[in-house]
């Protein structure tokens, strides 16, 4: 089935593939330090090595969050055969129409933490209409499941762009205020650790991240959803003749991924920033799609390579900061663009296979024929 | 590299009033048009008059020669770019990176036209220095587009998202070298964009008339596909890449080197890519901005769909999509409707070529369903 596939690590051979999986996970770490150490060594100089290493991780944290959710929702759908490079698209989309929804509640007189719950909860509804078109192409019309996506990338960016700018940039445009941002809701004790305090003192998006990384490794691995969406992911036929519903299982786990990509989007408008501009997702969804795949399609692996892509971005910010800081024979490192690079490389390099395979699921991307 | 037909057989094929080249194109004439309607809808709820919008479109397209002109300059990248695209199509393969790949043309051929004459310091004759830019642009794109095909081929690493991947870096690098040591340095330049480009490295200009700005790159657009069309149907190479895209399994049989194919069509489809870079900076912009090759890779893709990949649809697929984004200006102008709706548009052109059952169905063509054979899946 593939084209010459050889592994460029021979395998059970050297101690270093013997590691599997693990390799990936001490890939993640190794790097993750290095930017820490990198970090410490430059800031040290201003701040104590407490205080830098806690400002990172929340950092990281905050960053991991649209990644993380990205890359669930692509997991569901992708788990269950379809395959999902819209995610960037319905990101962008929810990310609008939450924004808007949570202006439009403000404008009716509610509270701004209440309006902005109800844009969030508005967000994730277009995430799953986003969804259910990509759901209905690729599952009833059996269109290409990567055009389908193309398409959905494509309507997101005209429409979001169009529709900001003919309701709210026009002559005798509406006024849209906008409710702000989710506030920071502190976990009592856990948020006075040294160090990781900052991962408890997040916003309620980022909390609903990291629970939802636990529930879809429990709910994928562990339940009888699980299984059939696994098994409908993997061998359709198999799942049909055991009686399990095929499409009705597919037509699921997608609007489940598309509500989750339009939590991701709330947390662009509703959590992070408080206004919308167009193409804001700035290609988090294609970056949440490879910390899926880098991942090797589990919830956990997505959530460390969601670390990982994340701990980069902040390794970037970080050196904005102490721009001044940084000895001039690594100048380098203060172009943005260059460190910006990293995820993209780290993910090329996963996808060689130096890191341990990825294995798709069997039927991704396949659409089901029904036999008689 | 999972591929398949998506096609349902046809059941009994009917003798039809469409025959022939006619049925190859209704279905995106209609694709088209449903679009429009659709799109036009969306303008008429959001508060604007789509009539009065067209008009402007169409005025703004085709209204002067001027407006034919632009047409035709907005229609060569993305004949280039869609040729890229299809090739890749022809080949079973997805190139989503036309992006990066034209981008990385486009920096190639503006280096090779201010600093190539400046690092020899003399002046290269014209008729060495814009076959050199142009070239230069389409190896650069090609090298690029090659990369993600080498890693296919050996690892079985899949083209889409090594494409995808390789946009952002190509931007990242692009955007690394326009605001540093590519940056156009006269002391009152503050965008990210390279000096310009030697007066011998300018494609010139078809016609006297300094408003119509349509240049010789846009025949060397059309020559182009002519020759992709050769290539694909009358020789050997094309012969295998058509095979390899059709079935590698029954490619490899026939005893085609398989991975080499793919590392040649990645690296043909990058360097078309590459190609609309570097004509954009030698016959229209003289010199590479951050913002000019922006949104051209999904474009591309859309515009290869709409052609059916095919060389010649390719060509009309473009120019009906350089009328839309050369008269949405004066749409804008004229009715205030944001250039914007053009992407919608074009969302739903590729939304029904595509899925285009639903085109059948609404107006009931019982035709047999072309082939279209491409990859799905992350394979593996």
């Amino acid at each position: 089935m593939t084209t010459q596939a050889l592994p460029l690590a021979q395998p059970q051979t050297s101690f270093w593939s013997r590691l599997g999986n693990a390799r990936r996970y001490i890939m993640i770490a190794t790097v993750i330090g290095i930017l820490l150490l990198i970090t410490v060594l430059i800031g040290r100089v201003e701040n104590t090595v407490a205080d830098i290493v806690a400002s990172f991780i929340a950092t990281t944290i905050t960053f991991a969050t649209p990644l993380t959710l990205g890359a669930l929702s692509g997991l569901y759908c992708e788990r269950s055969g379809v395959v999902n490079i819209a995610i960037e698209g319905m990101m962008l989309g929810s990310c609008f129409f939450g924004f808007i929804a949570a202006g439009y509640f403000k404008g009716l007189g509610l509270p701004d933490q209440t309006a902005l719950w109800l844009g969030v909860l508005i967000a994730m509804f277009s995430g799953l209409l986003f969804a259910a078109l990509h759901a209905v192409l690729s599952i009833r019309f059996k269109v290409n499941q990567i055009i389908s996506g193309t398409v959905i990338n494509i309507l997101a960016v005209g429409l979001t762009g169009y529709l900001n700018r003919q309701l709210f940039f026009q002559q005798g445009a509406h006024q849209l205020q906008s409710a702000g941002t989710l506030s920071r809701m502190p976990i009592p004790l856990l948020s006075d650790l040294p160090l990781i305090g900052g991962v408890f003192n997040q916003p309620p998006i980022t909390y609903l991240a990291l629970i939802l990384v636990i529930v879809t490794q429990f709910v994928i691995f562990k339940t009888v959803w699980g299984l059939r969406t696994r098994a409908v992911g993997e061998h359709p036929r198999a799942a049909d003749t055991v009686g399990i519903n095929v499409y009705k299982m597919r037509y699921a786990n997608v609007l489940i991924g598309g509500a989750i990509a339009g939590l991701a989007g709330a947390f662009f408008t509703l959590q992070s920033v408080g206004a919308f501009e167009p193409g804001m997702t700035a290609g988090r969804g294609f970056i949440a799609l490879a910390a899926l795949i880098f991942g090797n399609w589990s919830p956990v692996g997505a959530f460390a390579a969601a670390l990982l892509f994340a701990s980069a971005q902040a390794f970037q910010i970080n050196l904005q900061f102490y721009s001044a800081l940084v000895p001039p024979e690594l100048d380098f490192l203060k172009k943005s663009q260059i460190v910006g690079m990293l995820p993209y490389v780290l993910t090329m390099v996963a996808l060689t296979g130096i890191v341990g395979r990825t294995t798709a699921p069997a039927e991704d991307g396949i659409p089901y024929e029904k036999g008689e | 590299m999972a591929k398949a037909t998506v096609v349902i057989p046809p059941s009994a094929p009917k003798p039809n009033r469409f025959s022939g080249l006619g049925q190859k194109i209704l279905v995106p004439i209609l694709a088209v048009f449903t679009a429009l309607v659709i799109g036009g809808l969306i303008i008429l709820i959001s508060g604007g008059n789509p009539l009065e919008a067209y008009r402007g479109l169409i005025e703004g397209a085709f209204g002067t020669t001027k407006a034919i002109s632009e047409t035709f300059i907005w229609a060569t990248p993305y004949i280039f770019a869609g040729l890229a695209v299809a090739i890749a199509f022809k080949g079973g393969l997805f190139n989503i990176g036309a992006e990066g790949q034209l981008a990385l043309g486009a920096l190639a051929a503006a280096w090779l036209g201010y600093g190539l004459p400046r690092m020899l310091d003399t002046t290269i004759p014209a008729i060495i220095h814009v076959p050199l830019v142009v070239i230069g642009g389409a190896l650069a794109g090609g090298l690029w587009g090659a990369i993600p095909g080498w890693l296919k081929a050996r690892t079985g690493a899949h083209e889409v998202i090594n494409t995808i991947m390789m946009n952002y870096i190509a931007l990242g690098l692009v955007s690394f070298l326009l605001n540093g040591p590519m940056k156009d340095p006269s002391p009152t330049n503050v965008i990210a964009r390279t000096p310009s480009i030697a007066e011998t490295a300018h494609i010139g200009t078809i016609f006297a008339n300094p408003a119509l700005r349509v240049h010789w790159g846009t025949l060397l657009a059309l020559i182009v596909a002519f020759l992709i069309w050769w290539l694909l149907w009358k020789t050997t190479v094309g012969f295998e890449i058509r095979t390899v895209g059709t079935s590698s399994g029954a490619a490899r049989y026939a005893g085609i080197n398989v991975g080499r194919t793919i590392v040649l069509t990645m690296f043909l489809s990058g360097g078309l890519a590459g190609l609309a870079g570097a004509v954009e900076v030698a016959g229209l912009n003289y010199r590479h901005e951050l913002s000019f090759a922006l949104g051209y890779g999904f474009d591309a893709i859309a515009i290869a769909l709409l052609g059916r990949t095919h060389p010649f649809g390719v060509v009309l697929a473009s120019i009906l999509f350089g009328a839309m984004r050369s008269g949405a200006t004066r749409m804008q102008f004229l009715t205030q409707i944001p250039v914007d709706i053009i992407s919608v548009v074009q969302a739903l052109i590729l939304l029904f070529v595509a899925a285009d059952e639903i085109i059948r169905y609404v107006y009931r063509i019982r035709a047999p369903k072309e082939e279209v054979i491409m990859t799905r899946g992350w394979g593996g």
